[in-house]
């Protein structure tokens, strides 16, 4: 069964063609690495997929549904979630609340019965911290449940950022650069973590990594994009072998 | 884990210590006044210093938790003045219970408010910019003009409006103009006490709180931090946006039922853009997302211009000093380190650990 498939879908910025003609399937339960150098459009990919972006052309097909030209809301609504390469967190908000407004939708109570303090309030908010709880634990972030999401070191911020993301319950992960900034044994320990969710959770992901080393490791197939388009799609050893994807990376 | 989990509200203590500071606060003054030691000049801004409270806690909302400017929150609190102050003259005679009429009043006057507020809201706040500053500056300013031309009178036919004077509201003989023109309201039943004020900041408060501390105050609050991040979740934006601001206008709404029955006439030339930024002051100052901080700056201000009237010259002098020494205590970082090293909070703790330690000892 095809968790994720994408047919031909362009965008241009200006004159700049920034996506031209993507096209990927992504089975459930796979693990999909999306690499390429700097300014490939590896995060215009996720930004059109999440609906930041309307694509000037193409379909894009999630677990059945067609997610085409919908809003980031509706899509996050259908089952996609994403972490961001520049760190987007709720500053100012615990790191038990980032990943407790990830869980907003999927536990309601009126906002009266909120200012009222009525039954349903403390229900919920019981069964919500229980569940962020849960997910912090997986993250090993739970000791600092109460601090400032600011105040965390930058390892635990892109992990908090996949705590948040994992909350609402997604089919489809997209993490953009989820190891960006991290020495080597952080990008062990994430890289284990990672292996961990698709264990408890049933979940497809597509990552964006810079770092060969943890796509090689981790991901069963891998896409490469070079200014927009597709130099490679398969298996690893297959496509870190390619000439051109070589020839892409390290130059002529 | 068992215990984090229980600890739900994780600022009920901070706001059971605001409220207990409102308490005392309402005790001490109960207590001056009985004894007869308070002036005349500190017992008749008593409720001034509620209303201006529940304007600086309200417009917090808007500013310190949604993050966004409003610069007319005076307009909210003249909507929520004349409607309350219109519905207590006109029913005066039908209903008579003080209180039920009263309460009615402010439910009319938060609603009115809380009304225009989310027309405001579906117009800016779906726009991509920060444009609601403006058009909060701009609808301020309309109400106040409008409201400062407009008869209201009523006769056995009904109610009649004008836009130019008395006359042409055509009543018939034995019909009375409630609303006045640049006149306002007047005789306005004086329902507002020191004690009704107070149990009206106190509810304004726990409803900012429990708010704050709610699913939808977390989704606020993650639209003010980041957008993108909240969306990219599935969070509504708009509707959270609208929901915040209309709550806030609704509270500034209270605040207006309660000035307007607390003077003999209420004019709209009050509720200007001078008012409007005097509430932002109070905000700034008690910093943003701070309500206990809004309700100690709104109390002393609304205290302190009075209090220094036998300066004569000095007066706003002596004003803009507190106005400079307040923002640093409250903003300059050795400033901030003493107040959390002497905080009440630190002292309570200290106790209680000393308690504890005492009973471990035994
Ligand atoms: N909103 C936009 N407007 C104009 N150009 C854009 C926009 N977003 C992306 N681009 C351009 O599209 C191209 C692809 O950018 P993108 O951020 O997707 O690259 P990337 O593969 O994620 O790169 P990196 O590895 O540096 O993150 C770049 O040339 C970028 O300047
Ligand atoms: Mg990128």
């Amino acid at each position: 069964m095809d968790m994720l498939s994408v047919k031909n879908l362009c965008i241009s910025f200006g004159g700049l063609h920034a996506v031209d003609s993507f096209n990927i399937t992504i089975k459930k339960g796979e693990l999909y690495g999306l690499i390429g150098p700097n300014g490939a459009g590896k995060t215009t990919v996720f930004n059109l997929l999440t609906g930041v972006y309307k694509p000037d052309m193409g379909q894009i097909i999630l677990d059945g549904q067609n997610i085409t030209g919908k809003s980031t809301i509706e899509i996050n609504k259908a089952g996609m979630a994403r972490t961001f390469q520049n760190i987007r967190l709720f500053d100012n908000l615990s790191v038990l609340d980032n990943v407790k407004v990830g869980l907003h939708n999927d536990n309601r109570y009126s906002t009266a019965s909120g200012i009222l303090r009525l039954p349903s309030y403390f229900r919920t908010e019981k069964s919500m911290n229980e569940e962020a709880y849960k997910i912090l634990e997986v993250f090993g972030l739970e000791d600092e449940a109460k601090h400032h999401a600011t105040n965390l070191p930058y390892g635990k911020q892109r992990k908090l950022e996949i705590a948040r993301a994992l909350a609402t319950n997604p089919k489809m992960l997209l993490l953009d650069e989820p190891a960006a900034g991290m020495n080597p044994s952080e990008t062990d320990e994430l890289m284990e973590t990672i292996t961990r969710l698709r264990k408890l959770y049933d979940i497809t992901i597509l990552l964006i990594e810079h770092d060969m080393k943890l796509v090689a490791g981790i991901c069963e197939k891998i896409f490469v994009l070079n200014f927009g388009m597709e130099l490679a799609n398969g298996v690893p050893q297959d496509v870190l072998n390619d000439p051109e994807v070589i020839k892409a990376y390290l130059g002529e | 884990m068992k215990t984090k989990i229980l600890n739900v509200n994780k600022s009920m203590g901070s706001n059971l210590i605001t409220i207990g500071m409102i308490v005392v606060a309402y005790t001490v003054c109960q207590t001056l006044i009985a004894t007869g030691s308070m002036t005349n000049l500190l017992k008749n801004l008593l409720v001034a210093m509620c209303y201006y409270s529940i304007m600086a806690i309200s417009l917090n909302l808007t500013v310190g938790i949604l993050g966004q400017l409003s610069l007319g929150h005076a307009g909210f609190v003249c909507i929520g003045a004349f409607v309350g102050a219109f519905f207590s003259k006109v029913t005066i005679s039908t209903i008579e219970n003080t209180f039920i009429r009263f309460s009615l009043a402010i439910l009319i006057g938060a609603l009115s408010a809380g009304l225009f507020g989310v027309i405001i809201g579906v117009v800016v706040l779906r726009l991509k910019g920060d444009y609601l500053a403006i058009v909060t500056l701009a609808f301020g300013e309309i109400v106040k003009n409008v409201i400062n031309v407009l008869y209201i009178g009523i006769d056995s036919k009904g109610v009649h409006f004008s836009m130019s004077d008395t006359a042409s509201l055509n009543l018939e003989e034995g019909g009375t103009v409630i609303v006045k023109g640049a006149q306002g309201i007047s005789g306005t039943p004086r329902n507002s006490t020191f004690t009704i004020g107070v149990i009206l900041l106190i509810l304004t408060y726990l409803i900012i709180v429990n708010f704050i501390n709610s699913r939808s105050g977390r989704a606020v609050m993650a639209i003010r931090d980041n957008k993108i991040a909240a969306e990219s979740v599935g969070i509504n934006i708009t509707k959270y946006k609208i929901l915040a601001f209309s709550l806030s206008a609704a509270l500034a709404g209270v605040a207006g039922v309660l000035y307007s029955h607390n003077i003999a006439t209420v004019q709209s030339t009050k509720f200007g853009y001078n008012m409007s930024i005097m509430i932002l002051v109070y905000v700034v100052l008690g910093g943003m997302g701070n309500l206990r901080g809004s309700i100690i700056a709104a109390v002393l201000l609304t205290f302190l211009p009075e209090y220094l009237r036998f300066m004569r010259d000095y007066r706003m002098l002596i004003y803009s000093i507190v106005l400079i020494a307040m923002m640093l205590f409250n903003w300059a970082p050795a400033c901030i380190n003493w107040r959390k090293n002497h905080s009440l909070k630190s002292y309570i703790n200290a106790v209680v650990r000393m308690f504890k330690k005492n009973k471990k000892e035994a």
